[in-house]
């Protein structure tokens, strides 16, 4: 049965996951040690997987034919609807490790809410993908913490990332007519619910590395309605070349 | 991790894992870590992504005293010559159903 809310509300979690997975897959063979590589590899892919089945859920919610491929491959920059954090170039390992950390805190918590879905499809997409955020937040939480209270070098390159990144979580926690509506039918969860908890996990891990919070400011947002960086049109150009160029192509 | 050293890695683990089945834990392989925890996380990624483990264990390399090859001789030559520490070499008594 079509429905264009649950569509959108899905269309948003679906994104956050393959913009991120995809920006983690940057890594593959330039990880700093090879076992790092192949533990930023294994997120990217549990990131892509998650992504695969929210977008093919999203599909089947708008019943337009639309397969998880075609929203994917065949949707331009402003169709996109992930949060602006995701879609930022992968930086240095310490950028990409808080981003994951700051992400996945906010996945996890997202995820073990949508486990009641009054949608059963997306409770089952939401109970495998809490396990696997468990893992990231983690894996990142280690890595924070290592970079925080490692070197002079690696505490500041971890406190710019912070510095850089912050500006951006606001936009995960804001909620417009979109979330409340699901909110209010059973089948999503209300984004500012999540905050509180989201900022104490966080902060607990920060304070253990030596981070400073930055102050709260201005918080920027536009990603959810379409409007990014420019960063995000060329992250699609480079993944969705060859789909478009070679359209029904299988591998 | 000085430059120009052989070795830049980090130092090394060695990685167990217990198979589903509830058998005894098997060396799969090392990894490269700072610390255990970290090492933990490494031999999850590095060895266990298709689930083949329900438990893991990782021990700093160092740590392991190895018998080497000079031993060779002395540590195990002595056990191929008695046939009589090998349950078959024992005579199943008659009357006794296996």
């Amino acid at each position: 049965m079509p429905s264009p809310v649950l569509f959108d509300y899905v269309l948003r979690l679906g994104d956050d996951r393959l913009v991120l997975g995809h920006r983690l897959s940057e890594w593959c063979g330039h990880g700093p040690i090879l076992e790092e590589d192949i533990a930023l590899a294994n997120i990217s892919l549990d990131l892509i997987g998650e992504a695969s089945l929210l977008l093919k859920l999203a599909g089947s919610l708008e019943s337009k034919g639309r397969t998880e491929d075609t929203l994917a491959y065949f949707r331009d920059a402003i169709e996109f609807r992930n949060a602006l954090l995701v879609e930022f170039p992968k930086g240095d390992f310490g950028f990409t490790i808080v981003r994951q950390f700051l992400f996945s805190v906010y996945s996890m918590l997202q995820m073990d809410a949508l486990q009641k879905s009054r949608n059963t499809e997306l409770a089952g997409i939401a109970a495998k993908a809490l396990k696997e955020a468990r893992y990231h937040v983690r894996h990142s939480a280690q890595w924070v913490v290592t970079l925080g209270a490692g070197t002079d070098e690696s505490n500041a390159r971890a406190q710019k990332a912070l510095d850089d990144l912050w500006r951006y979580t606001g936009e995960l926690f804001c909620a417009d007519d979109i979330d409340r509506e699901v909110a209010a039918s059973g089948d999503g969860v209300d984004p500012s619910t999540l905050e509180s908890a989201w900022r104490d996990q966080v902060l607990a891990v920060l304070n253990r590395a030596g981070l400073r919070v930055p102050d709260a400011g201005y918080m920027q947002a536009g990603g959810r309605g379409g409007r990014h960086t420019e960063h995000l049109g060329h992250m699609l150009s480079e993944m969705q070349i060859l789909a478009r160029s070679h359209p029904g192509a299988s591998w | 991790m000085t430059p120009g050293s052989s070795d830049s890695q980090w130092p090394l683990w060695e990685v167990f894992l217990q198979p589903p089945k509830g058998e005894a834990h098997e060396h799969a392989g090392s990894v490269h870590a700072t610390t255990a925890e970290q090492a933990l996380q490494n031999a999850r990624d590095v060895y266990s992504r298709r689930g083949e483990a329900v438990s893991i264990w990782v021990v700093p390399s160092a740590s392991i005293t190895a018998s080497t090859p000079e031993d060779m001789g002395p540590f195990f030559d002595p056990g191929n010559d008695k046939p009589y520490r090998h349950p078959q070499f024992y005579k199943v008594p008659r009357g006794v159903r296996v």
